[in-house]
């Protein structure tokens, strides 16, 4: 392959960060000093000698191409013993690289030590594919029978959960919602857990959320009743899962917390990686990763999960297009997807999702409310947007007719992304990528320019 | 975004009450209420609730900002634009204390700042929140980050309370000064300027003509409140010249003391004021040359008279000094320096400072001198105090700085070089500080040096931690590749400090590594 491999820009590096201490810990690494021995490959693979405080440095070696590996995503190898991933020399590595050819030079040959990994990444990769294309293969499970009846008895168990939690809401209708206001936490909490041990940890998380209502301030009755609605409509359907179209269902299987039983056939595309997010809950932290179909014009949300403060493992770099597969959920109107194979280096795109006004990304969230009613917010590319403070102090997008507007979220326009955006505009209209729902649209990146001018995706989240 | 009002009338079947009702009847309970059950009425909820999302229409657009000011600089260089995003990352107060061998990010944004303003780039928009930040938390960096940051940073700051230093810190960034030269508009501000636009306006006067703004200040003298005749009086000392002197003269009988005091300390930096000679009597009437010894003798004031204090004299010393050296110390500050040579037999200002001098008074007498070297920035005599750098010299560190600066850069950079070559740097930091950067290469030399002869004889770096930090920022870049025989690792030498050796490659090996990196940053602007 002579593919030239494009490097990476100090931001998509730095947003491959598990956290910021490495973020900062790597960038401090991203200059000449310590390093010796680097150079990267035409396939995409960078390596590098670390000195660190003892005497042997550190073997560092990224793979950014997955060129060789076949793999979801990027990977790294460091021989140092942290257990962030990617490490700070991984990132202090891809910094360097990312400053160019006279930081760290192209068209080099991998030394053993990296070879080695490579080779191996290149194996694995090759058994799987031969895994894959074998006819039923290993993915067939050992007793058919078996997984048919554990399925079925988890299926029970969810449903005695399900009555119980409608019983639950019905008592809580018949004394008033007045009561959930003293009543705290604990008596969601304890549902929560009973959901738990029912093994449907999508009513679980959603029960937990009711209990945080009551004290999120003016309206909350408003919010408490619609999120009670909804979970009702979601325990019923559930009940009546055996009724109802065969994408319903699958939506509300998926909803209650199934994993999807089968996906679809993976559909290979230049994948734009519009915006990569973190959001932590307790103990688990969940990575939403945008992805743009250049060629198909469909939108793909991959997630990725970090148990015990521990990053999630899939990072890619915002801006860039990757070759790659990618295979939908079941489920009308899903938009969950995952990663399949990688084929090539992620190379920058001129490419960008077409940009709507306020009116129709309102009307898109409203459509997709049709094949899930339980969604929360719609990807939505707004275009000729312009940021402006609203009255009350919050912030809005609106139309640069300066007519309608659509209200930006309590939490996003509180986060130092608004005020990159509010920059990147100076009062002037851009077009915004984000998820725009019933609390307001949340802005997860933008452009810095028109779409011609070697525009720069910013990531605002 | 607002929700439309229409009453349901599907749904279900039965029920058409308003969404609002069914918030009421779920607060209070269906208990209260026969007419519906729990169930009915979450299943009526539950249409109502996608219903209200799926309709969900535009709110009404604000007022738009005001579009910010265009920036006609051009854009940084893409490398360039990714280095300041890592300068920006580096934020004070997370990680540890110590320093390892990795350079230290954020001491390096001022003279990024000071070399991107050097070229005339305009910033990347997306790092200006970050830039701000950076310069609320570090008032030292906010001349040069607002020079950068320019007209957008302003628009920014108008939005967000927390960057509002960025509109006290830019003059006129509220308001704009008229021309200098306009008369007319500047009387009218001046007249009726609020006390910060006074100020600001002052100051940019004097820069273009100095007589017309003592002009503007005399008309108005009389009616300033004391504390703004003090900094009004301070901002003559841009431009300063004869011309000022009766002007100078007439604020010496100000109400104020502290007016008095300045008047006379600007009126002592004239040597032909009037003032100034008054001084340079008394002074000289209390220093003599013994003929036959030809040693010096001091005979300090007996009294300080209403005429002293008149010239600016303070006659109550501070707490712990003899008045009548105190007195002396203040004629002799403001008593002109070539009045000097004649006094003392006609000698040059090295011969006068290599006179001995009677009954211990030579710290007193050059202390003073010093002082009035300092404020009359007077070459000749600075040097002669300073004396030759390998002498353990009669004045203080702090005082050798202060004689050091008006001196030229290179003069200066040889000075201190041989200083650290006959001292070592344990003693340099201040005289290091008055140096121009980047280092002149003797200069950066002896410093190198000196820190290698450290390592040697087995001390911990940290003892030479702020001439480490010092170097790191102002060492010349391409001093780099003599550095790096210094990074590998050494035997400790004999009666070291354990571990010191490990400690100080690692110091060496950050400091080659910022070198690196000022060059980098250094090529990346100059694209």
């Amino acid at each position: 392959m002579t593919q030239q491999g494009v490097r990476w820009t100090t931001d998509q590096v730095l947003a491959m960060a598990p956290d910021a201490a490495s973020r900062k810990a790597g960038s401090k690494l991203g200059a000449a000093g310590p390093w010796s021995a680097t150079g990267s490959s035409d396939e995409g693979a960078v390596w590098g000698l670390c000195k660190g405080s003892g005497s042997r440095p550190y073997q560092t070696i990224v793979d950014t191409g997955a060129g060789a590996g076949g793999g979801a995503g990027p990977a790294y190898k460091c021989s140092c013993p942290s257990r962030k991933f990617p490490c700070k020399h991984a990132l202090g590595l891809l910094l360097l690289w990312a400053g160019g050819d006279a930081q760290l030079p192209a068209g080099g040959t991998p030394p053993d030590w990296a070879e080695q990994w490579l080779e191996g990444r290149r194996k694995r990769a090759e058994s799987k594919e031969a895994a894959a294309a074998a006819p039923g293969s290993a993915a067939a499970p050992a007793d058919p029978e078996a997984v048919r009846r554990r399925a079925e008895r988890r299926a029970q168990r969810i449903s005695a959960g399900v009555t119980e939690l409608e019983q639950r809401l019905a008592d809580l209708l018949r004394g008033g919602l007045a009561q959930a206001e003293q009543a705290g936490y604990g008596m969601w909490d304890e549902a929560a857990a009973r959901m738990v041990d029912a093994q449907a940890p999508g009513l679980a998380a959603r029960v937990r959320e009711l209990g945080a209502i009551p004290g999120s301030g003016p309206g909350w009755p408003v919010r408490l009743l619609e999120e009670c609605a909804l979970l009702h409509l979601l325990d019923q359907g559930w009940l009546h899962r055996d009724e109802l179209p065969d994408d319903l269902a699958a939506t509300v299987r998926a909803r209650v917390g199934l994993s999807p039983q089968a996906t679809a056939a993976p559909a290979r595309d230049q994948w734009l990686v519009l915006s990569q997010h973190d959001a932590a809950d307790g103990h688990l932290t969940t990575r939403r990763i945008w992805l743009y179909g250049t060629e198909s014009e469909r939108t793909a949300l991959l997630l990725s999960y970090g148990a015990a403060g521990r990053a999630p493992s899939l990072a890619l770099p915002v801006g860039l297009a990757l070759d790659a597969a990618v295979s939908g959920h079941p489920g009308a109107g899903s938009l969950r997807a995952e990663l399949g194979g990688q084929f090539g280096v992620p190379s920058p795109s001129p490419m960008r999702p077409q940009g709507v006004d306020v009116t129709a990304a309102l009307a898109a969230y409203g459509r997709a409310l049709t094949d899930d009613p339980w969604l929360v917010s719609w990807p939505v590319t707004l275009a000729d947007v312009i940021p402006a403070q609203d009255p009350d102090g919050g912030w809005q997008l609106a139309d640069s007719d300066g007519k309608s507007a659509l209200p930006v979220t309590a939490h996003a326009a509180a986060s130092p992304g608004l005020w990159r955006l509010a920059a990147l505009s100076g009062g002037a209209p851009v077009t915004v990528f984000g998820e725009c729902g019933h609390t307001g649209f949340r802005p997860l990146s933008t452009w810095t320019g028109a779409p011609d001018d070697a525009a720069e995706v910013i990531s605002l989240c | 975004m607002t929700t439309t009002t229409t009453t349901s009338t599907a749904g279900t079947g039965t029920a058409t009450t308003t969404w609002d009702d069914l918030v009421t009847a779920a607060l209070l309970g269906t208990e209260r209420r026969s007419s519906t059950t729990p169930r009915a009425l979450l299943d009526e909820a539950a249409v109502q609730t996608v219903r209200r999302r799926a309709g969900l229409r535009p709110a009404p657009a604000a007022a738009p900002p005001e579009p910010a000011a265009a920036d006609p600089r051009p854009p940084l260089p893409a490398a360039a634009r990714h280095r300041l995003a890592m300068l920006l990352t580096d934020r004070p107060g997370s990680g540890t204390t110590r320093r390892g061998s990795t350079p230290d990010l954020l001491e390096l944004l001022p003279q990024w700042l000071a070399a991107a303003n050097g070229h005339g780039y305009a910033p990347p928009p997306e790092l200006l929140p970050a830039l701000l930040d950076a310069a609320r938390g570090r008032t030292d960096l906010r001349p040069q980050a607002l020079t950068f940051a320019g007209p957008r940073a302003l628009w920014l700051a108008r939005l967000n309370p927390d960057w509002k230093f960025a509109l006290r810190a830019t003059p006129g960034a509220g308001t704009t000064l008229p021309d200098p030269g306009d008369t007319e508009q500047v009387r009218a501000l001046w007249e009726e300027g609020l006390f910060a636009e006074r100020v600001a306006l002052l100051a940019a006067v004097r820069g273009h003509d100095p007589a017309a703004a003592r002009a503007l200040l005399a008309g108005t003298w009389g009616t300033e409140r004391a504390e703004d005749r003090l900094m009004f009086l301070d901002s003559l000392r841009t431009g300063l010249g004869d011309d000022d002197e009766p002007f100078l003269e007439q604020a010496l009988t100000d109400r104020s003391r502290n007016v008095r005091a300045t008047a006379a300390e600007l009126l002592s930096a004239l040597p032909r004021s009037a003032l100034a000679g008054r001084m340079a009597d008394r002074a000289l009437s209390c220093v003599a040359l013994d003929r036959t010894t030809h040693t010096i003798t001091v005979e300090a004031p007996h009294e300080c008279d209403a005429a002293m204090e008149r010239d600016g004299v303070v006659a109550k010393p501070p707490a712990g000094r003899g008045e009548r050296s105190w007195w002396l110390g203040q004629l002799l500050e403001a008593a002109p320096l070539d009045r000097w040579g004649a006094r003392l037999g006609g000698r040059t200002p090295e011969e006068i400072a290599a006179l001995p001098v009677s009954d211990d008074w030579q710290g007193e007498l050059h202390a003073a001198w010093c002082r009035a070297a300092v404020r009359q920035r007077d070459i000749g005599w600075s040097r002669a105090l300073l004396g030759p750098p390998t002498a353990p010299g009669a004045v203080s560190l702090a005082e050798r700085a202060k004689l050091l600066a008006p001196l030229p850069a290179e003069e200066r950079a040889e000075w201190v070089a041989e200083f650290i070559a006959a001292h070592g740097l344990s003693e340099a930091f201040q005289l290091l500080g008055v140096c121009g950067t980047p280092w002149a290469r003797p200069l950066g030399r002896a410093v190198v040096d000196a820190l290698d002869i450290a390592r040697d004889a087995g001390s911990y770096p940290w003892s030479f931690s702020g001439v480490m930090g010092l170097a790191e920022r102002c060492l010349d870049p391409e001093e780099a590749v003599r550095l790096e025989g210094l990074t590998a690792a050494v035997e400790e030498p004999e009666g070291a400090a354990p571990g010191a050796g490990g400690y100080w490659t690692e110091a060496f090996q950050r400091l080659v590594g910022t070198l690196r990196l000022r060059r980098a940053m250094r090529d990346e602007l100059a694209r």
